[in-house]
Protein backbone atom coordinates (compact mmCIF):
# COMPACT_ATOMS: atom_id res chain seq x y z
CA UNK A 1 0.00 0.00 0.00
CA UNK A 2 2.79 2.24 1.12
CA UNK A 3 4.79 1.77 -2.43
CA UNK A 4 2.21 3.25 -4.57
CA UNK A 5 3.01 6.54 -2.57
CA UNK A 6 6.59 5.68 -2.41
CA UNK A 7 7.27 4.90 -5.74
CA UNK A 8 5.73 7.85 -7.56
CA UNK A 9 6.18 10.25 -4.75
CA UNK A 10 7.09 13.21 -7.38
CA UNK A 11 3.87 12.75 -8.51
CA UNK A 12 2.09 13.28 -5.41
CA UNK A 13 4.25 16.11 -3.89
CA UNK A 14 3.82 18.24 -7.32
CA UNK A 15 0.43 17.72 -7.59
CA UNK A 16 -0.57 18.58 -3.96
CA UNK A 17 1.66 21.30 -3.87
CA UNK A 18 -0.10 23.09 -7.12
CA UNK A 19 -3.35 22.17 -5.16
CA UNK A 20 -2.58 23.73 -2.27
CA UNK A 21 -1.32 27.27 -4.83
CA UNK A 22 -4.14 27.04 -6.52
CA UNK A 23 -6.39 27.11 -3.25
CA UNK A 24 -4.60 29.50 -1.59
CA UNK A 25 -4.50 31.80 -4.65
CA UNK A 26 -8.11 31.24 -5.59
CA UNK A 27 -9.30 31.64 -2.22
CA UNK A 28 -7.77 34.70 -1.06
CA UNK A 29 -8.51 36.21 -4.49
CA UNK A 30 -12.35 34.85 -3.71
CA UNK A 31 -12.47 36.32 -0.55
CA UNK A 32 -11.76 39.99 -1.82
CA UNK A 33 -13.85 39.69 -4.83
CA UNK A 34 -16.77 38.23 -3.07
CA UNK A 35 -16.97 40.54 -0.38
CA UNK A 36 -17.09 43.27 -2.31
CA UNK A 37 -19.31 41.68 -4.72
CA UNK A 38 -21.40 41.26 -1.11
CA UNK A 39 -21.06 45.04 -0.75
CA UNK A 40 -22.60 46.14 -3.89
CA UNK A 41 -25.83 43.40 -3.30
CA UNK A 42 -26.26 45.62 -0.40
CA UNK A 43 -24.89 49.31 -1.75
CA UNK A 44 -27.75 52.42 -1.91
CA UNK A 45 -26.37 52.02 -6.26
CA UNK A 46 -28.86 50.78 -8.11
CA UNK A 47 -26.63 49.96 -11.00
CA UNK A 48 -23.66 48.13 -8.59
CA UNK A 49 -26.81 46.17 -7.06
CA UNK A 50 -28.07 45.00 -10.42
CA UNK A 51 -24.03 44.29 -11.46
CA UNK A 52 -24.51 42.42 -7.79
CA UNK A 53 -27.09 40.45 -8.91
CA UNK A 54 -26.21 39.64 -12.42
CA UNK A 55 -22.74 38.23 -11.58
CA UNK A 56 -24.19 35.86 -8.39
CA UNK A 57 -26.94 35.14 -10.60
CA UNK A 58 -25.34 33.77 -14.04
CA UNK A 59 -22.53 32.46 -12.21
CA UNK A 60 -23.38 30.61 -9.37
CA UNK A 61 -26.00 28.80 -11.81
CA UNK A 62 -23.18 28.17 -14.57
CA UNK A 63 -21.37 24.62 -13.69
CA UNK A 64 -17.80 25.04 -13.25
CA UNK A 65 -16.36 22.62 -15.43
CA UNK A 66 -18.33 25.02 -17.76
CA UNK A 67 -16.76 28.88 -16.22
CA UNK A 68 -13.08 26.64 -17.21
CA UNK A 69 -14.22 24.96 -20.83
CA UNK A 70 -15.41 29.12 -21.79
CA UNK A 71 -11.98 30.42 -20.19
CA UNK A 72 -9.88 27.60 -22.21
CA UNK A 73 -11.89 26.90 -25.42
CA UNK A 74 -14.44 29.85 -25.52
CA UNK A 75 -12.08 32.60 -25.27
CA UNK A 76 -9.21 31.22 -27.50
CA UNK A 77 -12.42 31.07 -30.23
CA UNK A 78 -12.69 34.60 -29.66
CA UNK A 79 -8.73 35.43 -29.73
CA UNK A 80 -8.55 36.96 -26.62
CA UNK A 81 -5.08 36.48 -25.01
CA UNK A 82 -5.38 34.54 -21.76
CA UNK A 83 -2.59 33.89 -19.32
CA UNK A 84 -0.55 30.64 -18.43
CA UNK A 85 -2.86 27.68 -17.51
CA UNK A 86 -2.34 28.45 -13.44
CA UNK A 87 -3.68 31.98 -13.51
CA UNK A 88 -6.36 30.98 -16.15
CA UNK A 89 -7.55 28.29 -13.41
CA UNK A 90 -7.12 30.70 -10.89
CA UNK A 91 -9.38 33.10 -12.85
CA UNK A 92 -12.18 30.22 -13.48
CA UNK A 93 -12.26 29.45 -9.85
CA UNK A 94 -12.24 33.07 -8.36
CA UNK A 95 -15.04 34.03 -10.68
CA UNK A 96 -17.07 31.00 -9.60
CA UNK A 97 -16.44 31.31 -5.69
CA UNK A 98 -17.16 34.78 -5.48
CA UNK A 99 -20.73 34.31 -6.89
CA UNK A 100 -20.81 31.96 -3.78
CA UNK A 101 -18.48 34.25 -1.12
CA UNK A 102 -20.88 37.34 -2.31
CA UNK A 103 -23.93 35.34 -1.31
CA UNK A 104 -22.59 33.78 2.25
CA UNK A 105 -21.64 37.58 2.71
CA UNK A 106 -24.94 38.99 1.90
CA UNK A 107 -26.85 36.68 4.23
CA UNK A 108 -23.79 37.65 7.29
CA UNK A 109 -25.53 41.57 6.48
CA UNK A 110 -28.87 40.27 6.57
CA UNK A 111 -28.24 39.33 10.45
CA UNK A 112 -27.28 42.71 11.51
CA UNK A 113 -30.52 44.29 12.71
CA UNK A 114 -31.25 47.55 10.31
CA UNK A 115 -31.43 49.82 13.99
CA UNK A 116 -27.98 49.46 13.51
CA UNK A 117 -26.68 50.84 10.26
CA UNK A 118 -29.75 53.58 10.78
CA UNK A 119 -27.97 54.81 14.21
CA UNK A 120 -24.37 54.96 12.05
CA UNK A 121 -25.82 56.76 9.59
CA UNK A 122 -27.50 59.01 12.27
CA UNK A 123 -24.31 60.17 13.52
CA UNK A 124 -23.04 61.11 10.56
CA UNK A 125 -21.27 58.36 9.14
CA UNK A 126 -20.59 57.33 5.26
CA UNK A 127 -22.32 54.29 3.79
CA UNK A 128 -18.45 53.01 3.21
CA UNK A 129 -17.98 54.07 6.91
CA UNK A 130 -21.35 52.10 8.01
CA UNK A 131 -20.61 49.12 6.61
CA UNK A 132 -16.38 48.62 7.33
CA UNK A 133 -16.96 49.55 10.78
CA UNK A 134 -20.17 48.45 11.84
CA UNK A 135 -21.82 46.01 9.78
CA UNK A 136 -19.25 44.05 7.79
CA UNK A 137 -16.87 43.13 11.23
CA UNK A 138 -20.25 41.64 12.92
CA UNK A 139 -21.76 39.90 9.77
CA UNK A 140 -18.00 37.90 9.73
CA UNK A 141 -18.62 36.48 12.75
CA UNK A 142 -22.33 35.45 11.68
CA UNK A 143 -20.58 33.61 8.67
CA UNK A 144 -17.73 32.08 9.42
CA UNK A 145 -19.26 28.45 9.09
CA UNK A 146 -20.66 28.68 5.75
CA UNK A 147 -17.64 30.58 4.59
CA UNK A 148 -14.85 27.75 5.62
CA UNK A 149 -17.82 25.57 3.44
CA UNK A 150 -17.06 27.19 0.53
CA UNK A 151 -13.45 27.59 1.00
CA UNK A 152 -13.60 23.58 1.22
CA UNK A 153 -15.68 23.37 -1.69
CA UNK A 154 -13.22 25.49 -3.43
CA UNK A 155 -9.98 23.49 -2.29
CA UNK A 156 -12.09 20.35 -3.71
CA UNK A 157 -13.26 22.19 -6.49
CA UNK A 158 -9.27 22.66 -7.78
CA UNK A 159 -9.39 19.20 -9.47
CA UNK A 160 -11.81 20.44 -11.97
CA UNK A 161 -8.66 22.45 -13.42
CA UNK A 162 -6.41 18.85 -13.92
CA UNK A 163 -8.78 18.54 -16.69
CA UNK A 164 -7.80 22.10 -18.05
CA UNK A 165 -3.36 21.64 -18.33
CA UNK A 166 -3.11 22.47 -14.59
CA UNK A 167 -1.86 18.98 -13.36
CA UNK A 168 -2.39 19.53 -9.72
CA UNK A 169 -3.88 16.46 -7.32
CA UNK A 170 -6.79 15.40 -9.67
CA UNK A 171 -4.18 14.92 -12.37
CA UNK A 172 -2.62 11.82 -10.27
CA UNK A 173 -4.89 9.40 -11.35
CA UNK A 174 -4.42 9.29 -15.06
CA UNK A 175 -1.12 9.34 -14.78
CA UNK A 176 -0.80 6.09 -12.36
CA UNK A 177 -3.23 4.90 -14.27
CA UNK A 178 -0.63 4.87 -17.57
CA UNK A 179 1.40 3.85 -15.12
CA UNK A 180 -0.05 0.66 -14.30
CA UNK A 181 -0.65 1.37 -10.76
CA UNK A 182 -3.47 0.02 -8.50
CA UNK A 183 -6.24 2.62 -9.22
CA UNK A 184 -8.22 1.95 -5.88
CA UNK A 185 -4.76 3.06 -3.68
CA UNK A 186 -4.79 5.72 -5.38
CA UNK A 187 -7.43 7.51 -5.05
CA UNK A 188 -7.08 6.16 -1.44
CA UNK A 189 -3.87 8.48 -1.12
CA UNK A 190 -5.54 11.13 -3.00
CA UNK A 191 -8.54 11.40 -0.31
CA UNK A 192 -5.95 11.15 2.49
CA UNK A 193 -4.58 13.85 0.95
CA UNK A 194 -7.15 15.73 1.06
CA UNK A 195 -7.99 15.31 4.48
CA UNK A 196 -4.64 16.48 5.73
CA UNK A 197 -5.69 19.28 3.93
CA UNK A 198 -8.82 20.49 5.33
CA UNK A 199 -7.37 20.04 8.79
CA UNK A 200 -6.08 23.19 8.92
CA UNK A 201 -9.17 24.91 7.62
CA UNK A 202 -11.25 23.22 10.15
CA UNK A 203 -8.66 24.78 13.15
CA UNK A 204 -8.66 28.23 11.45
CA UNK A 205 -12.73 28.21 11.66
CA UNK A 206 -12.46 27.28 15.35
CA UNK A 207 -10.00 29.61 16.35
CA UNK A 208 -11.73 32.03 14.00
CA UNK A 209 -15.15 31.42 16.16
CA UNK A 210 -13.46 31.32 19.40
CA UNK A 211 -11.88 34.72 18.74
CA UNK A 212 -15.32 36.65 17.94
CA UNK A 213 -17.17 34.95 20.12
CA UNK A 214 -19.49 37.28 22.13
CA UNK A 215 -19.44 36.75 25.19
CA UNK B 1 -37.79 35.93 -7.70
CA UNK B 2 -39.19 34.61 -11.22
CA UNK B 3 -37.42 37.20 -13.18
CA UNK B 4 -33.56 36.60 -12.17
CA UNK B 5 -34.30 32.94 -12.39
CA UNK B 6 -35.13 34.70 -15.96
CA UNK B 7 -32.13 36.63 -16.11
CA UNK B 8 -30.36 33.71 -14.80
CA UNK B 9 -30.92 30.79 -17.23
CA UNK B 10 -30.96 33.21 -20.49
CA UNK B 11 -27.42 34.09 -19.17
CA UNK B 12 -25.99 30.44 -19.25
CA UNK B 13 -28.07 29.82 -22.27
CA UNK B 14 -26.34 32.79 -23.66
CA UNK B 15 -22.65 31.47 -22.73
CA UNK B 16 -23.34 27.72 -24.02
CA UNK B 17 -24.55 29.20 -27.34
CA UNK B 18 -21.43 31.62 -27.66
CA UNK B 19 -19.26 28.21 -27.19
CA UNK B 20 -21.40 26.37 -29.61
CA UNK B 21 -21.91 29.08 -32.45
CA UNK B 22 -17.43 29.64 -32.43
CA UNK B 23 -16.98 26.58 -32.72
CA UNK B 24 -19.49 25.46 -36.07
CA UNK B 25 -17.58 27.23 -38.60
CA UNK B 26 -14.81 24.63 -38.19
CA UNK B 27 -14.74 21.82 -40.67
CA UNK B 28 -14.74 18.95 -37.51
CA UNK B 29 -12.72 18.09 -34.83
CA UNK B 30 -12.89 21.68 -33.56
CA UNK B 31 -15.75 22.17 -29.75
CA UNK B 32 -14.16 21.25 -26.88
CA UNK B 33 -16.16 18.19 -26.52
CA UNK B 34 -15.77 17.47 -30.06
CA UNK B 35 -18.82 16.72 -32.44
CA UNK B 36 -20.31 18.60 -34.92
CA UNK B 37 -22.45 17.85 -38.43
CA UNK B 38 -19.37 16.63 -40.16
CA UNK B 39 -18.25 14.26 -37.52
CA UNK B 40 -21.14 11.73 -38.50
CA UNK B 41 -19.95 8.89 -39.96
CA UNK B 42 -20.32 7.47 -43.78
CA UNK B 43 -21.10 4.64 -45.06
CA UNK B 44 -19.30 1.31 -43.74
CA UNK B 45 -17.12 -1.42 -45.82
CA UNK B 46 -19.11 -4.31 -47.45
CA UNK B 47 -17.60 -7.57 -45.92
CA UNK B 48 -18.62 -11.03 -47.49
CA UNK B 49 -19.66 -13.32 -44.56
CA UNK B 50 -18.01 -16.35 -44.59
CA UNK B 51 -20.39 -19.14 -44.40
CA UNK B 52 -20.29 -22.62 -42.73
CA UNK B 53 -17.07 -21.56 -40.56
CA UNK B 54 -16.31 -23.39 -37.41
CA UNK B 55 -12.94 -22.89 -35.17
CA UNK B 56 -12.73 -26.38 -33.67
CA UNK B 57 -11.41 -25.82 -29.67
CA UNK B 58 -12.01 -22.67 -29.20
CA UNK B 59 -14.22 -22.11 -26.39
CA UNK B 60 -14.81 -18.56 -27.32
CA UNK B 61 -16.69 -19.16 -30.60
CA UNK B 62 -18.91 -22.26 -29.25
CA UNK B 63 -20.29 -19.26 -27.17
CA UNK B 64 -20.70 -16.85 -30.29
CA UNK B 65 -22.36 -19.41 -32.02
CA UNK B 66 -24.61 -20.28 -29.40
CA UNK B 67 -25.35 -16.96 -28.57
CA UNK B 68 -26.20 -16.12 -32.27
CA UNK B 69 -24.09 -12.94 -32.33
CA UNK B 70 -20.65 -11.38 -31.44
CA UNK B 71 -19.75 -8.67 -29.17
CA UNK B 72 -17.08 -7.01 -29.46
CA UNK B 73 -14.98 -4.27 -27.23
CA UNK B 74 -14.14 -0.72 -28.96
CA UNK B 75 -13.43 2.43 -27.98
CA UNK B 76 -16.06 5.60 -28.74
CA UNK B 77 -14.44 9.50 -29.12
CA UNK B 78 -11.81 8.51 -31.76
CA UNK B 79 -12.25 9.81 -35.39
CA UNK B 80 -11.90 7.66 -37.87
CA UNK B 81 -10.47 4.74 -35.52
CA UNK B 82 -13.33 4.08 -32.87
CA UNK B 83 -15.99 6.50 -33.20
CA UNK B 84 -19.31 6.67 -32.51
CA UNK B 85 -21.38 9.73 -34.03
CA UNK B 86 -24.30 11.82 -33.06
CA UNK B 87 -26.90 9.14 -34.04
CA UNK B 88 -25.35 6.02 -32.39
CA UNK B 89 -23.38 5.01 -35.84
CA UNK B 90 -20.18 3.96 -35.17
CA UNK B 91 -17.30 3.88 -37.81
CA UNK B 92 -13.45 3.93 -37.84
CA UNK B 93 -10.67 1.82 -38.74
CA UNK B 94 -10.54 -0.24 -35.18
CA UNK B 95 -14.20 -0.26 -35.63
CA UNK B 96 -13.86 -1.81 -40.03
CA UNK B 97 -11.34 -4.42 -38.76
CA UNK B 98 -13.62 -5.39 -36.01
CA UNK B 99 -16.36 -5.94 -38.67
CA UNK B 100 -14.17 -7.86 -41.00
CA UNK B 101 -13.08 -9.82 -38.08
CA UNK B 102 -16.99 -10.81 -37.81
CA UNK B 103 -17.54 -11.56 -41.23
CA UNK B 104 -14.73 -13.72 -41.40
CA UNK B 105 -16.00 -16.19 -38.24
CA UNK B 106 -19.35 -16.31 -39.98
CA UNK B 107 -21.32 -13.37 -38.23
CA UNK B 108 -23.02 -10.79 -40.37
CA UNK B 109 -20.82 -7.54 -39.33
CA UNK B 110 -24.46 -5.58 -38.81
CA UNK B 111 -24.76 -8.04 -35.80
CA UNK B 112 -21.95 -6.78 -33.58
CA UNK B 113 -22.86 -5.89 -30.12
CA UNK B 114 -20.27 -3.07 -29.17
CA UNK B 115 -19.46 -2.73 -26.21
CA UNK B 116 -17.29 0.65 -25.35
CA UNK B 117 -14.80 -0.64 -22.56
CA UNK B 118 -12.38 2.04 -21.09
CA UNK B 119 -8.67 1.32 -21.53
CA UNK B 120 -8.19 0.46 -17.65
CA UNK B 121 -10.80 -2.08 -18.22
CA UNK B 122 -10.07 -4.09 -21.05
CA UNK B 123 -8.29 -7.20 -19.23
CA UNK B 124 -10.95 -7.38 -16.73
CA UNK B 125 -13.62 -7.48 -19.89
CA UNK B 126 -11.97 -10.25 -21.61
CA UNK B 127 -10.59 -12.63 -18.74
CA UNK B 128 -14.26 -12.09 -17.46
CA UNK B 129 -16.32 -13.13 -20.86
CA UNK B 130 -17.82 -9.65 -20.79
CA UNK B 131 -16.87 -9.29 -24.50
CA UNK B 132 -15.57 -11.85 -27.29
CA UNK B 133 -12.89 -9.78 -28.78
CA UNK B 134 -11.47 -6.23 -28.33
CA UNK B 135 -10.58 -3.71 -30.91
CA UNK B 136 -9.52 -0.24 -30.30
CA UNK B 137 -5.79 0.71 -30.04
CA UNK B 138 -4.69 -2.18 -28.05
CA UNK B 139 -0.88 -2.12 -27.58
CA UNK B 140 0.29 -5.48 -27.28
CA UNK B 141 2.74 -5.63 -24.59
CA UNK B 142 4.57 -8.64 -22.65
CA UNK B 143 2.80 -7.62 -19.02
CA UNK B 144 -0.68 -7.83 -21.06
CA UNK B 145 0.07 -10.88 -22.81
CA UNK B 146 -0.07 -12.60 -19.31
CA UNK B 147 -3.79 -11.88 -18.95
CA UNK B 148 -4.75 -11.69 -22.34
CA UNK B 149 -3.58 -13.15 -25.56
CA UNK B 150 -3.61 -11.12 -29.04
CA UNK B 151 -3.81 -11.57 -32.69
CA UNK B 152 -2.09 -9.27 -35.12
CA UNK B 153 -0.99 -6.32 -34.88
CA UNK B 154 -3.14 -5.31 -37.09
CA UNK B 155 -1.51 -1.90 -37.28
CA UNK B 156 1.88 -0.59 -36.09
CA UNK B 157 1.51 3.00 -34.48
CA UNK B 158 4.07 5.24 -33.35
CA UNK B 159 3.99 8.80 -31.43
CA UNK B 160 4.33 10.99 -33.71
CA UNK B 161 3.42 14.68 -34.15
CA UNK B 162 -0.03 16.25 -35.38
CA UNK B 163 0.68 19.93 -36.61
CA UNK B 164 -1.23 22.17 -38.69
CA UNK B 165 -0.93 21.72 -42.23
CA UNK B 166 1.51 25.29 -43.30
CA UNK B 167 3.33 24.52 -40.28
CA UNK B 168 6.65 22.76 -41.35
CA UNK B 169 8.74 24.06 -38.35
CA UNK B 170 8.48 20.54 -36.66
CA UNK B 171 9.01 17.95 -39.92
CA UNK B 172 12.30 16.72 -38.20
CA UNK B 173 9.98 14.87 -35.33
CA UNK B 174 10.75 14.84 -32.11
CA UNK B 175 14.05 17.09 -32.14
CA UNK B 176 12.31 20.07 -33.66
CA UNK B 177 9.98 19.73 -30.49
CA UNK B 178 12.11 22.25 -28.18
CA UNK B 179 10.63 25.93 -27.74
CA UNK B 180 7.25 24.49 -29.40
CA UNK B 181 3.85 24.43 -27.36
CA UNK B 182 2.95 20.70 -26.99
CA UNK B 183 -0.45 18.99 -25.93
CA UNK B 184 -1.84 15.46 -25.02
CA UNK B 185 -3.80 13.73 -22.53
CA UNK B 186 -3.66 13.97 -19.22
CA UNK B 187 -1.27 11.87 -17.60
CA UNK B 188 -0.72 9.83 -20.60
CA UNK B 189 2.09 7.78 -22.11
CA UNK B 190 3.19 9.85 -24.65
CA UNK B 191 3.06 13.36 -22.24
CA UNK B 192 5.10 10.94 -20.08
CA UNK B 193 7.68 10.20 -22.65
CA UNK B 194 8.16 14.27 -23.51
CA UNK B 195 8.52 15.05 -19.52
CA UNK B 196 11.12 11.94 -19.30
CA UNK B 197 13.05 12.71 -22.16
CA UNK B 198 12.77 16.50 -22.04
CA UNK B 199 11.82 17.30 -25.74
CA UNK B 200 10.76 20.44 -24.58
CA UNK B 201 10.63 22.97 -21.74
CA UNK B 202 7.83 22.11 -18.86
CA UNK B 203 5.85 25.49 -19.16
CA UNK B 204 5.47 24.60 -22.82
CA UNK B 205 3.30 21.39 -21.85
CA UNK B 206 -0.22 21.45 -21.72
CA UNK B 207 -2.74 18.28 -20.66
CA UNK B 208 -6.22 18.35 -21.56
CA UNK B 209 -8.69 15.80 -20.89
CA UNK B 210 -9.04 14.18 -24.43
CA UNK B 211 -6.98 14.34 -27.22
CA UNK B 212 -10.55 16.05 -29.48
CA UNK B 213 -9.44 19.38 -26.60
CA UNK B 214 -5.63 19.84 -27.60
CA UNK B 215 -6.94 19.26 -31.36
CA UNK B 216 -9.32 22.31 -30.84
CA UNK B 217 -6.05 24.25 -29.26
CA UNK B 218 -4.01 23.11 -32.06
CA UNK B 219 -6.52 25.05 -34.63
CA UNK B 220 -6.85 27.71 -32.01
CA UNK B 221 -2.83 28.07 -31.86
CA UNK B 222 -2.89 27.90 -28.70
CA UNK B 223 -0.73 24.80 -28.88
CA UNK B 224 1.73 24.23 -32.30
CA UNK B 225 1.54 20.27 -31.69
CA UNK B 226 -0.71 17.53 -30.25
CA UNK B 227 1.37 14.21 -29.78
CA UNK B 228 0.46 10.56 -29.59
CA UNK B 229 -0.34 7.54 -31.46
CA UNK B 230 -0.16 8.42 -35.23
CA UNK B 231 -3.07 6.10 -35.55
CA UNK B 232 -5.28 8.76 -33.12
CA UNK B 233 -3.53 11.99 -34.76
CA UNK B 234 -4.66 10.54 -38.23
CA UNK B 235 -8.08 9.57 -37.75
CA UNK B 236 -7.63 13.44 -36.25
CA UNK B 237 -5.94 14.64 -39.10
CA UNK B 238 -8.73 13.11 -41.60
CA UNK B 239 -11.09 14.79 -40.05
CA UNK B 240 -9.86 18.00 -41.56
CA UNK B 241 -7.66 17.36 -43.99
CA UNK B 242 -7.08 20.68 -45.04
CA UNK B 243 -5.70 21.90 -41.89
CA UNK B 244 -3.96 19.51 -39.97
CA UNK B 245 -1.44 16.66 -40.80
CA UNK B 246 0.55 14.34 -39.58
CA UNK B 247 4.09 14.84 -39.15
CA UNK B 248 4.88 11.20 -39.99
CA UNK B 249 8.68 10.15 -38.20
CA UNK B 250 7.13 8.47 -35.29
CA UNK B 251 9.40 7.82 -32.54
CA UNK B 252 7.85 4.54 -30.50
CA UNK B 253 6.45 1.53 -31.72
CA UNK B 254 2.69 0.12 -30.32
CA UNK B 255 1.93 -3.07 -31.85
CA UNK B 256 -2.07 -2.81 -31.91
CA UNK B 257 -3.27 -6.16 -31.04
CA UNK B 258 -6.87 -7.97 -31.38
CA UNK B 259 -7.44 -8.83 -27.54
CA UNK B 260 -8.94 -12.37 -27.08
CA UNK B 261 -9.71 -15.01 -24.14
CA UNK B 262 -5.90 -15.46 -22.90
CA UNK B 263 -6.59 -20.00 -23.13
CA UNK B 264 -8.15 -19.41 -26.41
CA UNK B 265 -5.41 -20.80 -29.18
CA UNK B 266 -7.98 -21.91 -31.76
CA UNK B 267 -9.66 -18.42 -31.96
CA UNK B 268 -6.17 -16.44 -32.35
CA UNK B 269 -5.05 -18.63 -35.08
CA UNK B 270 -8.06 -18.10 -36.70
CA UNK B 271 -8.32 -14.02 -35.95
CA UNK B 272 -4.70 -14.24 -37.27
CA UNK B 273 -5.68 -16.03 -40.75
CA UNK B 274 -8.32 -14.19 -41.51
CA UNK B 275 -6.15 -10.45 -41.50
CA UNK B 276 -3.52 -12.54 -43.49
CA UNK B 277 -6.15 -13.06 -45.85
CA UNK B 278 -7.03 -9.31 -45.85
CA UNK B 279 -3.16 -8.22 -46.28
CA UNK B 280 -2.71 -10.20 -49.11
CA UNK B 281 -6.43 -9.67 -50.75
CA UNK B 282 -6.34 -5.71 -50.72
CA UNK B 283 -9.04 -5.73 -47.63
CA UNK B 284 -6.93 -3.98 -45.64
CA UNK B 285 -5.41 -1.20 -47.87
CA UNK B 286 -9.40 -0.84 -48.52
CA UNK B 287 -10.50 -0.17 -45.34
CA UNK B 288 -7.60 2.12 -44.65
CA UNK B 289 -7.67 4.67 -47.18
CA UNK B 290 -11.53 4.60 -46.11
CA UNK B 291 -10.48 5.69 -42.88
CA UNK B 292 -6.77 6.76 -41.10
CA UNK B 293 -5.79 7.36 -45.09
CA UNK B 294 -7.96 9.95 -45.27
CA UNK B 295 -5.29 12.42 -43.22
CA UNK B 296 -2.86 11.91 -46.84
CA UNK B 297 -0.71 9.42 -45.22
CA UNK B 298 0.32 5.87 -46.49
CA UNK B 299 0.71 2.50 -44.37
CA UNK B 300 0.39 -0.83 -45.17
CA UNK B 301 -0.48 -4.29 -43.28
CA UNK B 302 2.11 -5.25 -40.56
CA UNK B 303 4.03 -8.76 -40.50
CA UNK B 304 1.83 -11.02 -38.46
CA UNK B 305 3.56 -12.11 -35.18
CA UNK B 306 2.27 -15.61 -34.51
CA UNK B 307 2.80 -17.46 -31.03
Amino acid sequence: MFSVLTDNWPLFRDGFWLTIRLFVVSGVLSLVLGTLLGAFRVSPVPALRGFGTGYVNILRNTPLTLVFAFLFFGAAKMQLALPNPFWTAVGALTIYTSAFICEVVRSGVNTIAPGQSEAARAVGMSFFQVLTIVVLPQAFRAIIPPLMSVLIALLKNTTIAAGFSVAEAGAIPAAMSERGENQLLTLLWITIGFLILIVPLIFLQRWAERRTAVA
Amino acid sequence: MRMRTLVATVGVAALALTAAACGKDEPSAGGGNGGGASDSCGDLHKFTTASGVDVAGSPTFTKMKSAGKVTVGVKADQPNLGYKDADGKRCGFDIEVARMVSAGLGFDPDKIEYKEIPSANRETAIAGGEIDYYVGTYSITDKRKKQVSFAGPYFIAGQDLLVRKDDTSMDAGKTALKGKKVCSATGSTPIQRVKDEQLTEASNISEFKTYSECVSQLLDKKVDTVTTDDAILKGYAATAPDQLRVVGKPFSTEKYGIGLPLADKALRDKVNSILETSASDGTWKAIYGETLGKSGSDSTPPPLEKY
